[in-house]
């Protein structure tokens, strides 16, 4: 099967993202950057919902709590002022090795807390951790389980964050300082930065779509397509089907603690609502309309439409909107609308420039890739 | 000893309302292989529905119209929705019934709205109590108690003795050989949606005055309902029963325990256990044809 490397599309995909902003100071809308940013950040889970719903064939809907988790997890250790209950010594030694970060708080006091970089890492591991204690007995079995598990998952998340005044409660975690990348670039919100934080959202976003396209070329790939094809075929062939489910379903949560963490540091806190069902069933619904097992579609209407429900199109229906996307899509193309409309225009495309051989649309089944949002080939 | 037995009384009565879910779920399930993610709203929308009948009709009537009413909704979605899928998939199917929940639950928002709403007590008033064992009971209780075991005990004859409810059984057990035998699968289906429906709006009237309806309180209940039914084994009528009152009771007992706040954790928790040690159930699944069923 031929193989084109999916740098060119995300290159391409660069290209527009630069464009928009373009736009947008052409427009005079700069402001639209920073949701553009939050919907970049909530189109990561997105993408790595993706990878378990598409390609594994199962459904999670306790994203939004790994989303919280990582989120809560950096606002946390950020926040705390841990330097002052350990011994100078140690954090003299820890500050050296980047591990603790001195910075004044809100009134002007000496903190000394865990640093991003830090923070960032222990927020992947508990939700790695997590993923794997909730996935190990409920990938083993099928459906429903998993859905259910991963619901009262996020249910017992979003109960603990809100009844945990050390978490916040209601008002959840704010005044996160900013995450200091490189020298001159530093993930926060605010005026200043809305331009660097765009790209560096969009700059995240598109890091994972590599990662995910590339993971899903490969051996692991093809292993998680043969199980959403036909588990027990999958399993008779002598893939670890149970194995690869969890694997996948551990790599997405993470996926979207990162997403929750760099989140957290742009927004400058966090509250209960992110692990809610509603924010859960959202980032379903958006996997469902990018077409299930396509990363692009997932990223591009992931984002656009988050970016619209950001802005307050969909008015007091904003969840409505989400719940109908899903009945719609699962009853009248679950497919997707990408796919219909990219082998619609493909048709058309063929019928503009007559080639030889019949007049079908390539195949466009199996590569996730060959529904990019411009289903032209690219040579 | 008198808190115990509050404790208790409590548990039960919330756990009978689990029950009722959970049997919501089993009856879908059985005979048509969906869960139905959208199981509380129906709760949800029975409470709702005989409040506003209320205010034209007396309250036995308003309750009748509020049954019927939703197990109509319950029909109407059948229909609309999952008549006209051939062979869905589990996730198809999931995903469908969570859109329909978030849409049903929205739509109750924009009809009525975000307030919580309660039917009045069907005897007596809020501070109207009976003294059992030592405990003081709301005699809303009683009515709890009684509704859920009369209907339990009419589904029970339903399913053994009436034909359509035969008929039903034997949809669940063996689609195919139940077509054969000129039982119409099809109405069977709709026919369960509207029956699961009606039950759960009756479970949302009698709860009412105690637990008070709000448009949100479906997913919740959907939870432990189904953490209910798998604890008794997916398709299994009565043990859904006692797992209902058994989640019911864990619950209540938790306040004891643990910050009030966590109570809802602890029927998240059993299923998270239940899914991890026993998956088909405390009470396995044999008595009911569904074990042929896959997962």
């Amino acid at each position: 099967m031929e193989r084109r490397s999916p740098i060119l599309g995300v290159a391409a995909l660069a290209v527009v993202v630069v464009a928009v902003h373009l736009l947008t100071a052409a427009l005079g809308k700069p402001f639209y950057l920073t949701q553009l940013s939050m919907a970049a950040y909530y189109a990561i889970v997105v993408m790595g919902l993706c990878l378990v719903m598409g390609y594994a064939g199962q459904i999670s809907l306790g994203h939004g709590a790994f989303f919280a988790i990582g989120g809560y997890t950096s606002a946390f250790l950020t926040t705390r002022n841990v330097g002052a209950r350990l011994p100078a010594g140690l954090r003299e030694a820890l500050g050296h090795v980047g591990a603790l970060a001195p910075r004044q708080d809100l009134y002007g006091a000496d903190v000394v807390a865990v640093s991003p970089w830090l923070a960032c890492a222990i927020a992947l591991a508990v939700a790695a951790a997590l993923a794997l204690a909730v996935g190990y007995p409920a990938l083993r079995l099928k459906g429903y389980y998993l859905a259910m598990g991963t619901l009262g998952f996020g249910l017992i998340i979003y109960r603990v964050l809100l009844g945990t005044d050390a978490l916040g409660g209601v008002d959840g975690i704010v005044s996160v300082p900013p995450w200091h990348l490189l020298p001159g670039i530093e993930i926060t919100g605010g005026k200043p930065h809305r331009v660097v934080n765009y790209y560096v959202a969009w700059g995240a976003a598109l890091a994972v779509l590599l990662l995910i396209l590339n993971l899903t070329e490969s051996r692991v790939g093809r292993a998680l397509r043969s199980i959403h094809g036909g588990e027990r075929a999958a399993n008779a062939m002598g893939v670890d089907t149970a194995g690869y489910k969890l694997k996948a379903f551990a790599l997405s949560a993470v996926i979207a603690a990162l997403a929750g963490c760099l989140f957290t540091h742009y927004n400058g806190g966090i509250d209960p609502s992110e692990a809610g069902v509603m924010k859960s069933v959202r980032y379903v619904a958006l996997v469902a309309t990018g077409g299930m097992a396509n990363v692009w579609g997932a990223l591009v209407l992931g984002a656009g439409l988050t970016f619209l429900s950001l802005r307050g199109w969909f008015g007091s229906f904003d969840h409505a909107v989400f719940g109908g996307l899903l009945i719609a899509i699962m009853s009248l193309a679950p497919e997707g609308p990408l796919r219909p409309l990219a082998s619609w225009l493909a048709r058309v495309g063929v019928r503009c420039r007559p080639r030889s051989g019949t007049g079908k649309p390539e195949p466009e089944t199996g590569s996730p890739r060959s529904e990019a949002p411009n289903p032209r080939p690219e040579t | 000893m008198s808190q115990v037995v509050q404790y208790i009384l409590s548990g039960v009565t919330v756990g009978s309302i689990y029950a009722i879910v959970a049997i919501g779920f089993n009856i879908i399930y059985s005979t048509t292989g969906v869960i139905n993610f959208a199981q509380g709203e129906f709760v949800m929308l029975g409470g709702m529905v005989a409040v506003s009948l209320l205010r034209v009709f007396p309250l036995p009537v308003a309750v009748a119209g509020a049954v019927v009413t939703v197990a109509l909704c319950g029909a109407l979605l059948e229909i609309a929705f999952f008549r006209r899928l051939r062979h869905p998939s589990a996730l198809q199917m999931i995903i469908i019934t969570i859109g329909l929940s978030i849409v049903i639950q929205e739509a109750a928002l924009h009809i009525w709205d975000e307030k919580v709403r309660s039917l009045p007590y069907f005897t007596g008033t809020e501070i109207t109590s009976i003294h059992l064992f030592g405990a003081a009971v709301s005699p809303q209780v009683l009515w709890v108690l009684g509704t859920v075991s009369l209907a339990v005990l009419g589904l029970h004859a339903y399913f053994r003795y009436a034909l359509a409810g035969k008929a039903m059984r034997a949809c669940a057990s063996n689609p195919e050989a139940a077509l054969l035998m000129g039982i119409d699968a099809a109405t069977m289906r709709t026919a369960s949606f509207a029956l699961s429906a009606g039950l759960g709006a009756l479970a949302g009237c009698v709860m009412s005055p105690i637990t008070m309806t709000h448009y949100e309180m479906g997913t919740g209940l959907a939870i432990k309902g189904f953490a209910a039914a798998i604890l008794g084994g997916l398709g299994n009528h009565s043990a859904a029963l006692v797992a209902g009152l058994a989640v019911g009771l864990a619950e209540s007992c938790s306040v004891a325990v643990l910050p009030a706040a966590y109570k809802d954790a602890v029927a998240f928790g059993i299923l998270v256990a239940v899914l991890f040690v026993r998956p088909h159930g405390l009470f396995g699944s044999a008595e009911v044809g569904t074990s042929s069923r896959e997962f």
